[in-house]
Order: structure tokens, then C-alpha cells, then sequence
């Protein structure tokens, strides 16, 4: 069980659970005290109605690591359907970052440059900093977040993979 | 029941209401212990005459009772425990459940809605506290859902694989007035939860074709069966004598099968016999059902069973590959699962390998010839496996159900006595809870007044939850404590002896009560046994006797519980209680750091 692979994959997992109050502790709470990895976590209600949430889940480990996972978020009670993106197929997975660079001169410059590059826009100005906002799966962010450091970064807020699968079927 | 109109339909206080819904779920009784957050339960429950509450010493020991309630029964236990430390002294008892997979509902009281999070007097966060040790928890938040939760509560409890779930009930809730109406319980449907029952058809017709093909096979069964009910249980006897094939149970799954019968190898794992131990080792293919590859179970991971194709059967999914790898998993009741592999064993008219089977046989008779429980009895002290032989077969003919508390006499009894039929053997087995036995076995007597209950003890443990004495003199239930007095703490005793260089640290049981006495005190008749050539006139006078009795039995002080299978050990690397390195066992660094 607790044996660690040197390279763990990453699988983005997501689960559709009744909307009940404290669910989304005891999604987090079946982590914490089965040793399993959260990388990034996001949850909202999906439905018109609100009595549903989507939590997505990025995590890592070997094969049977992910399946106890995928396993033991079933047994959970609230919980509708688990879905491991990463094995199901192809899926698109987006995340949103607002970056505050704080710069003058030539970096401010770089800074907007580099934001248009990555088609991050500028939500915040004054004459000292920017903060852009940059969506973009995680590679691209942290692409965009390394190339801001030596330019001036001062702060960073994500939100967490949101992830869905392509295709027709819908979970 | 007192109640209002409103809006044309009479409306009863949340309390009433869940005493309703109890009463519809056929509820008859309630093990508890009252305070001043469930006030307005224990108002509801004076009103009424359908429910019976009995009244523990410690909320500890109300949970264990319920859970020999809903062992000896099938049926889920119910608990009731006031807020704050009502709760927090459940949780022992709620983990226990949890390990064992035991279908119980314990309703806790809670501080008024508004003083929640406000550090109320006698206020816990029960729903967050309980939530990594029971299979669901709600908080009741409107006397009009106090209805569809408590019987959606039992319908999670007892449906897919059992366990305990705790309703959490704020004392504003309980006063408040609700609706209530009786569901149809029969078509009740959770909005997420379906729990598996059949197996796959291609899964059965997997599994029985790698049964037949079978060299070497062995059943490896376990609690999952006795939770199915007596008709798996059924089922799995007439599977095994369709097929010839050894079996062999876990410690939570004796008495599925009956321990007569010469195709029962005896209990497994790290107490098993050495013939059940070895099968497990050589066999070529493993039908485990209802069981769970714990470690107790499997000894060491990379050793365990290396040549065998392994089939699961479980209701729980995360159960399938969890410690060991598995060749074919069919999820679904094991005895709704048993009854399709009869089926298609029967409809494709499959015949084991008769030769192969024969010489599997013989070698497995080799290994029984060890007579690895053998023990010497001799004149002067008696022997605590002689004690349990010799309870066994004083009572086999009885209308018997057995607890025990956890350590040696544990293991003893569960290597000693017989058990022919599902839900005689109450045992605390995944969480080990010392203190089990005298408040399971109170449940299993209130279940069935007119039966013997014998707890079989160990000194320290029978000290752990001896308050609930109380209980059972209350409600004048004849159990029989048989205590394995050995002044030690015995198995952590005999880990320190073999693993830890004798260096016997506070395991010495210190300062023990004069048991006849005690017994005296609370009104129960107690006696020693010290003598082997009094025991069996011991043990009758203590049958015989009407009323509690606790037994107390001196037995040879630093006996050890063998075979055992060491920590980090092999199933194949037994220590055996007349080897040579008995005393010596070989356990590595790595073992040592295992529990």
C-alpha cells in the first residue's frame, strides 16, 4: 500500500456527489487518513437544481493506489459517480491563475509581453504591478508563473484543475 | 402521543417522531445511557411501550452490547448516548463496528441547534469526530427530515457491506414539532448508494471454471458469510461438499462453516493451524469469501500464497486488491454470489480433479498430523487451551453463544471451541478492543434470554469494561465469565518474551481484585477454579448455577498462544509451541516494526 514508486502518475479524478453538508470533508477526509495525495482540489455545485457538486481531484500514485482510490470514494455515501479522467480518455483540463507582478521600467514591459504571449490578460493595473489573469492547463500556467519570477512575481492565486472529458458522453 | 394540527396534519416533537420511525423499523431495543441533551428522547421512550432500553454502565460498553445484539440477532444494534462525552466514549466502540463491518445506528444527543460551535456545555463535534469511523453520519437539522433519516440510517447500516452510522440530534430538533409518515420500507431507494448484490455472470463463470481446474484449492472464508446470513452460510456447505475442497476461516468467519466437519482445517493466520496456514501457502487456487486479506491474515505480503491464482468475492470494492493482488474479483453478496456459482457449478455439471485432489488431501493429512494445537496437561496447574477444551465440551450441547475479550484467551477459544453454526462467536476482531466481551455478551443475553452466554475472559481485559457487571445484574442476565486468570497481560507478555527479550515491561497484572468477592459485591456468585481435577465439576457447578457467575480460573502463567505466524514471518515460517525455536523466533528489523 504505501510503497512508493519513483515516479507516481497523476490522475485528475472526478466525482459527483449528492450536495450534503460536510461531503466534501469526507471526500478530503478519506486522504488525509489513508495517506493519499491531493495536489489540487476543486468543488462547485453543477446543477440547477444544487443538490449536485463536482469535485475534481488531481492525486498521484501506481496503479493500485489510484484504484483503492477511485474504490474508496465509491464506497463513500453521498457520492453519485467517480470518474479517473486520466484513464477514462481523452479530457480537457483548464486552470485559472491571477498572477501579481510587480515591476517598473523594462520588466513591466517583459511582463506584458510575455502575458500577451501567453494570452494572459491584465485584470488589475496601477503604475508598480499587474495582475493577469492566465487560464490554461497546469503546464501552461507554471509555464507563465516560472517566466514571471525574475520579472517581478509577487503573488499567485489558482484555482485547481476543472477537467472534463471529450466527446459526446457525459458522466 | 401528544401532537398539534397544522396545516390538517397532526405533527408529533422530533423525539416522538424518531421513536416512531424506530418502532416502524422494528426496532425492540436500545442499549443507552441518558443526559441532558437526549432528555427529550428519554421523555419519548417513557411514553411508550414498543421499545426497551437498557440502561449500561458506560456508553463504551453500550455499543459493544449492541453489537453482540446485532451478531447473535443479524439485526442492526441500536445505541443511544447523550452529546459531548456520551459520544466521544461511543467512538471505541463505533471503530470496532467500523473494522468489523457490524450494522449498528447510534443515535447521539446534541447541544441546541443555535449553540453549535459556541463550546457549548457538554458539546463535541460528534459529526466530525465520527465521520473516519462510521460508514455514514447525519445531523438532523428539521424535525421534518428526522423521519426519512432515521430509516435511510438503517437502511445504510444493514444494505452492501454493514457498519455503524451515527445520527447526530440537537435538543431544539428533538422539542420542535414535524411530520412524520411511515414510508414503504420494503421499496425504500437511496438516492446514491446501491450496493452490488449479484455477481457478474461472466465473473461466476470465470470463478467456477478456475475452481474446477483446481489442483490444490482451498476456501479462505471469513465474517463477510455471517453477515450474509444463515442461507450463505447454508449455501457455502453445500459448495464445499460438491466439491471435496478444504476450507479453512478467519477468526470473524468461524461458525460459517462447522468446525466438526473434517473438511475444516481450522482457523488461519497469525494463530491459525499449522495445516490451514500451510494450505493457504501451497495452495494453486484461493476462493476467498467474504474476507479481507488483512494482515493478520496474509503475514508477509511478499510471501503470501505465491503460487495461487486468487479468486475474491466481496461486496466492497475497495476490499478487491487492497493488500494482495487478485486474479478474479466478483463483487456482489457472497451468498447471493454462492448460490450463482452452485448454480453454474451444477447447470455445467463441473467435476473436481478427483486425483489431484486426493493427493492434496494426503498432504494436508500430513500436515494435520503435527497436531499443532497439541498441548500437555499436566496435574498441578491447568492449561487455559485445557480449560476452553473442556468448557467446549461441557457446553457443545447447549443452546450456547461465546464472546471474549481480546489476547490469548482470544485465540485459545477461537482455536479451542467448536462452533457448528453462524452467529455463536462474538469477537472483536479487526480493532482488538480488550473490554469487548462482558458488554457483547450482555447484548447477546438480552437477545436471547432463555440461552447460555459465556464470556470467555482474560484478566485484564474483563477489568477494561467491569462496570457493566452493573448492567447485567440490573436486568438479572445468567451470564457465565470464565476468566483465564494468568496475571499477565498475556500476548503482549508473550511478545515481549519472544520478541523484545523477555524485558516484561507493565504487563504484569498488578493489584487484581479478589474475583469471588467482586462478584459478591455487585450480588453475582463468584469461584476459582485452581485444580485440573476440579475443573470439570468447576465448570458444571458454574453452568448449573442460576444467576451471574464469574468463573475465575488460574491457569499456567506463562503459557504461550502457538502456532504463531511472527511478524514480517511467512505463512510457511510457523512457530510451533513444541519447536525448537519456540522461544527463539527469527523476526527481522522490519517484522519488528509491524504491529
Amino acid at each position: 500500500m504505501s510503497e512508493k514508486s519513483e515516479i507516481a502518475p497523476k490522475h485528475t479524478i472526478a466525482v459527483l456527489v449528492d450536495n450534503e453538508p460536510g461531503v466534501l470533508a469526507r471526500v478530503v477526509g478519506l486522504f488525509s487518513g489513508r495517506g493519499y495525495n491531493i495536489e489540487s482540489l476543486t468543488v462547485a455545485k453543477v446543477d440547477a437544481g444544487e443538490d449536485r457538486s463536482r469535485i475534481n481531484i488531481v492525486t498521484s500514485g501506481n496503479e493500485m493506489i489510484i484504484d483503492q482510490i477511485r474504490a474508496q470514494l465509491e464506497r463513500l455515501i453521498p457520492v453519485f459517480r467517480v470518474v479517473d479522467l486520466t484513464e477514462s480518455g481523452p479530457s480537457v483540463e483548464r486552470e485559472l491563475a491571477l498572477v501579481k507582478v510587480v515591476a517598473k521600467g523594462e520588466n513591466r514591459i517583459e511582463a506584458l509581453r510575455v502575458a500577451d504571449i501567453f494570452r494572459a490578460r491584465a485584470v488589475d493595473s496601477t503604475l508598480g504591478s499587474f495582475v493577469f489573469e492566465v487560464t490554461g492547463d497546469s503546464g501552461k500556467v507554471n509555464a507563465f508563473i516560472d517566466l514571471m519570477q525574475p520579472l517581478g512575481l509577487a503573488e499567485v492565486s489558482r484555482t485547481g484543475v476543472v477537467a472534463i472529458a471529450r466527446g459526446a458522453d457525459a458522466m | 402521543m401528544s401532537g398539534t394540527e397544522q396545516n390538517g396534519k397532526a405533527t408529533l416533537s422530533g423525539a416522538e417522531i424518531l421513536i416512531r420511525a424506530l418502532t416502524d423499523q422494528g426496532v425492540e431495543v436500545i442499549f443507552g445511557y441518558p443526559g441532558g441533551a437526549v432528555l427529550p428522547i428519554y421523555d419519548a421512550l417513557f411514553a411508550q411501550n414498543n421499545i426497551r432500553h437498557i440502561l449500561v454502565r458506560q456508553e463504551g460498553g453500550a455499543v459493544h452490547a449492541a453489537e453482540g445484539y446485532a451478531r447473535s440477532t443479524g439485526k442492526p444494534g441500536v445505541v443511544l448516548v447523550t452529546s459531548g462525552p456520551g459520544a466521544t466514549n461511543a467512538v471505541t466502540g463505533l471503530t470496532d463496528a467500523m473494522m468489523d463491518s457490524i450494522p449498528i445506528v447510534c443515535l447521539t444527543g446534541q447541544v441546541a441547534s443555535h449553540l453549535i460551535g459556541n463550546d457549548a456545555f457538554q458539546e463535541a463535534d460528534t459529526i466530525g469526530i465520527t465521520r473516519p469511523c462510521t460508514k455514514h453520519n447525519y445531523l438532523v437539522q428539521d424535525a421534518d427530515e428526522m423521519g426519512r433519516i432515521v430509516h435511510e440510517a438503517f437502511y445504510v447500516a444493514t444494505h452492501g457491506r454493514p457498519g455503524p452510522v451515527v445520527i447526530d440530534l440537537p435538543k431544539d430538533i428533538c422539542v420542535n414539532q414535524g411530520h412524520y409518515e411511515k414510508p414503504d420500507l420494503e421499496n425504500l431507494k437511496h438516492k446514491t448508494y446501491r450496493p452490488p448484490i449479484e455477481g457478474k455472470t461472466e465473473a461466476i463463470a470465470a470463478a467456477v471454471e478456475m475452481m474446477a481446474g483446481a489442483k490444490r484449492p482451498i476456501f479462505y472464508t471469513g465474517g463477510g458469510l455471517i453477515n450474509s446470513g444463515p442461507e450463505a452460510c447454508a449455501r457455502l456447505q453445500e459448495l464445499v461438499r460438491l466439491t471435496g475442497y478444504p476450507i479453512t476461516s478467519t477468526l470473524m468467519g468461524l461458525g460459517a462453516y462447522p468446525a466438526s466437519d473434517d473438511r475444516f482445517l481450522g482457523m488461519l493466520g497469525m494463530h491459525g493451524t499449522y495445516e490451514a496456514n500451510n494450505a493457504m501457502h501451497d495452495c494453486d487456487v484461493m476462493i476467498c469469501l467474504g474476507a479481507r486479506f488483512d494482515d493478520r491474515i496474509t503475514g508477509r505480503l511478499d510471501a503470501f500464497s505465491p503460487h495461487s491464482k486468487k479468486i475474491h468475492v466481496d461486496i466492497d470494492p475497495s476490499s478487491i486488491n487492497k493488500n494482495i493482488s487478485i486474479d478474479l474479483a466478483v463483487i456482489g453478496d457472497v451468498g447471493k454470489v454462492l448460490e450463482q456459482m452452485l448454480a453454474r457449478w451444477k447447470d455445467g455439471a463441473y467435476q473436481p480433479d478427483q486425483a489431484a485432489l486426493n493427493d492434496w488431501w494426503t498432504t494436508i493429512q500430513k500436515w494435520r498430523s503435527r497436531h499443532c494445537l497439541a498441548f500437555t496437561q499436566g496435574a498441578d496447574i491447568i492449561k487455559p487451551q485445557h480449560a476452553i477444551q473442556r468448557l467446549y465440551e461441557l457446553t457443545k450441547d447447549r443452546d450456547t453463544y461465546i464472546t471474549t475479550e481480546v489476547g490469548q484467551h482470544q485465540m485459545w477459544a477461537a482455536q479451542f471451541y467448536k462452533f457448528e453454526e453462524p452467529n455463536r462467536w462474538m469477537t472483536s476482531g479487526g480493532l482488538g478492543t480488550m473490554g469487548y466481551g462482558l458488554p457483547a455478551a450482555v447484548g447477546a443475553q438480552i437477545a436471547h434470554p432463555d440461552s447460555l452466554v459465556v464470556d470467555i475472559s482474560g484478566e485484564a481485559s474483563f477489568m477494561m469494561n467491569v462496570q457493566e457487571l452493573s448492567t447485567a445484574m440490573q436486568y438479572k442476565l445468567p451470564l457465565k465469565i470464565f476468566i483465564l486468570n494468568n496475571r499477565w497481560m498475556g500476548m503482549v507478555r508473550q511478545w515481549q518474551q519472544l520478541l523484545h527479550g523477555s524485558r516484561f515491561s507493565e504487563t504484569y497484572s498488578e493489584a487484581l481484585p479478589d474475583f469471588v468477592k467482586l462478584a459478591d459485591c455487585f450480588g453475582a456468585t463468584g469461584m476459582v477454579i485452581e485444580r485440573p481435577d476440579e475443573l470439570d465439576a468447576s465448570i458444571q457447578k458454574m453452568l448449573d448455577t442460576d444467576g451471574l457467575v464469574i468463573a475465575d480460573v488460574r491457569v499456567a502463567q506463562e503459557e504461550n498462544c502457538f502456532p504463531m505466524v511472527p511478524s514480517g514471518a511467512a505463512h510457511n515460517e510457523m512457530i510451533l509451541g513444541d519447536g525448537e525455536n519456540a522461544d527463539r523466533p527469527k523476526v527481522s528489523g522490519e517484522g519488528m516494526a509491524l504491529v
